[in-house]
């Protein structure tokens, strides 16, 4: 009676079972040694896990979606409208489909912002800072050819705007544009061609990071701030830690819970629009905008003269945000030492960052 | 005759030569599967339908100071009458980003919602991002059908 809670004797045995087959317990191991450092912090730990969870109910929304989705320029607006008024729960499966990706690349941004400023990106986390914006890359990779798919008229004009700018790279231009267009204009050739990307080729190769991503960070165990790694250095006995599981994973899994209650409430109460359907012979309608997360670089764009010198304005933003996204992902790599004194440097320019995207954003929605 | 002399100095270059062939094979046959993938990627070109000429509208369907979208091959154009009765035809292709561009009754000049540029009836870019002036074509009247041609040479 007082001895301690055993394992039903049915479970033991299966665990027993998969132990003698596949070494279940040595595959377990790690997980019960990671440990989570307790700080004041610590609750930005939870963006990662939050966004790995959005990614999982995008893609179970994703594969309901899929029963009833059809990809053709004649068929999608009206599959999607057969989805949002005939399909029972319909729309609360695309509402939910839409409103977990926007909370996903939020979430994302979040977890990269805490990430850069509480230094977790420096050796030896360049990898793992690599894979995660190749992985927010991907995000809006997702979030751009996903707009597209129910063939209304404010991603038919996105799309043709975004396809657009891909086809001003330097060189290279011009046979992206027609790669990801599928021709020279945007026609149902590109809406079958998103749909390829949207729900084959980007799952695939996110799935393989997000594994990579998260075998490092199981390899490396999780960063404490560095003010705080150094007095918890010097004074050994100060160091908090709490195992990953069950301890931290159960809060994780009530962060989880937060994040489905929000999407349902956001879902039920706002339900996604669909808009008119796309006709290529109709002009853009005023007050057209991408999503919220091109914002700053749409507000960018927009307010660069047409010529700066002898180059083309569009080009001159172009190349900018090309170079400034080249130098964000290789930040781990020009930063230095993690007490350096170039840290200082890339505080500033993450704060400059994030209060251009902000601004920016502000002023895109703000402006006529 | 010293039998392992030649073995000996033979050996690097008989594995390089062995690395070389092994090495060119799989190169060969990787990039025999990558040329067809890489050109079925690349759409075959379709054909512009346009042709030369089209019928835009029909004499009498605008009134003065307004306008429509038509179809110019695979692209629109747009077809404005001024206020003056005059009819101007412009590629509706905004030279910025290829949005659709619109013409503004209010302001008289063709606008493209996009990016809020502006361009006069003869389709120069007079305001906003828009580097180049917008195509413009030929309009004369066929009866009582307002026909847009190319300009040749342009």
């Amino acid at each position: 009676m007082a001895s301690a809670p055993e394992v039903s004797p049915a479970s033991n045995r299966l665990v027993r079972w998969l132990d003698e087959r596949f070494g279940w317990e040595q595959l377990l191991a790690p997980l019960r040694h990671k440990t989570v450092p307790v700080h004041k912090l610590s609750y930005w730990y939870f963006l990662g896990g939050i966004t790995l969870f959005l990614f999982v109910i995008q893609v179970l929304t994703g594969i309901l979606l899929l029963l009833y989705y059809r990809p053709s320029a004649n068929e999608a607006f009206e599959s999607v409208q057969y989805i949002m008024t005939q399909v029972q729960f319909g729309w609360l499966v695309r509402s939910i489909h839409s409103w977990s990706a926007n909370l996903m690349i939020f979430t994302a941004f979040a977890h990269m912002f805490s990430v850069l400023f509480l230094r977790a990106y420096t050796k030896p986390r360049e990898l793992t800072w690599l894979t995660g914006m190749v992985l927010l890359f991907l995000a809006l990779g997702f979030g751009f050819s996903g707009y597209l798919l129910p063939w209304n008229t404010l991603a038919f004009f996105a799309t043709k705007v975004g396809t657009q700018i891909s086809g001003q790279v330097p060189l290279i231009g011009k046979p992206l544009l027609i790669f990801l267009r599928g021709g020279e204009e945007v026609t149902g050739a590109t809406l079958t061609r998103f749909f390829g990307f949207h729900v084959a080729l980007l799952p695939g190769i996110t799935t393989l990071l997000i594994a990579i991503h998260v075998l490092l960070i199981q390899r490396l165990g999780m960063s404490v701030p560095p003010g705080l790694e150094a007095a918890w250095n010097a004074l050994p006995p100060e160091r908090r830690e709490k195992p990953f599981f069950p301890n931290f994973f159960a809060r994780e899994l009530m962060a989880w819970y937060i994040a489905l209650g929000v999407l349902g409430v956001l879902a039920a109460i706002y339900p996604w629009e669909l808009g008119s359907k796309a006709d290529p012979f109709a002009v853009a309608p005023a007050g057209i905008r991408p999503e919220w997360y091109f914002m700053f670089m749409f507000q960018t764009l927009k307010l660069i003269p047409a010529k700066v010198g002898p180059i083309d304005g569009e080009l001159l933003g172009i190349l900018g945000f090309g170079v400034a996204g080249l130098i964000w992902v290789l930040l781990p790599f020009l930063g230095g030492d993690r007490y350096g004194r170039r840290q200082v440097f890339i505080r500033g320019l993450g704060v400059f960052a994030l209060a251009y995207m902000l601004s920016m954003t502000v002023y895109g929605y703000l402006a006529k | 005759m010293d039998h392992a002399g030649p073995v000996t100095q033979n050996e690097p270059a008989r594995r390089r030569l062995m690395q070389f062939l092994l090495g060119g094979g799989l190169l060969a046959s990787a990039l025999a599967f990558l040329y067809p993938v890489l050109r079925y990627l690349v759409p075959p070109p379709a054909p512009d339908l346009g042709g030369d000429s089209v019928v835009a509208a029909k004499v009498g369907e605008l009134k003065a100071n307004s306008s429509k979208i038509f179809r110019f091959g695979s692209r629109p154009g747009l077809l404005v009458r001024t206020a003056d009765g005059e009819y101007r035809a412009l590629s509706a292709v905004c030279t910025h980003l290829n949005c659709t561009v619109q013409y503004r009754s209010d302001v008289r000049e063709v606008w493209c919602a996009c990016h809020n540029g502006f361009y006069d009836l003869n389709g120069r870019n007079v305001a906003g991002p828009p580097p180049r002036p917008l195509d413009s074509y030929d309009v004369h009247i066929n009866g009582d059908e307002v026909v847009v041609s190319r300009r040749r040479g342009a």
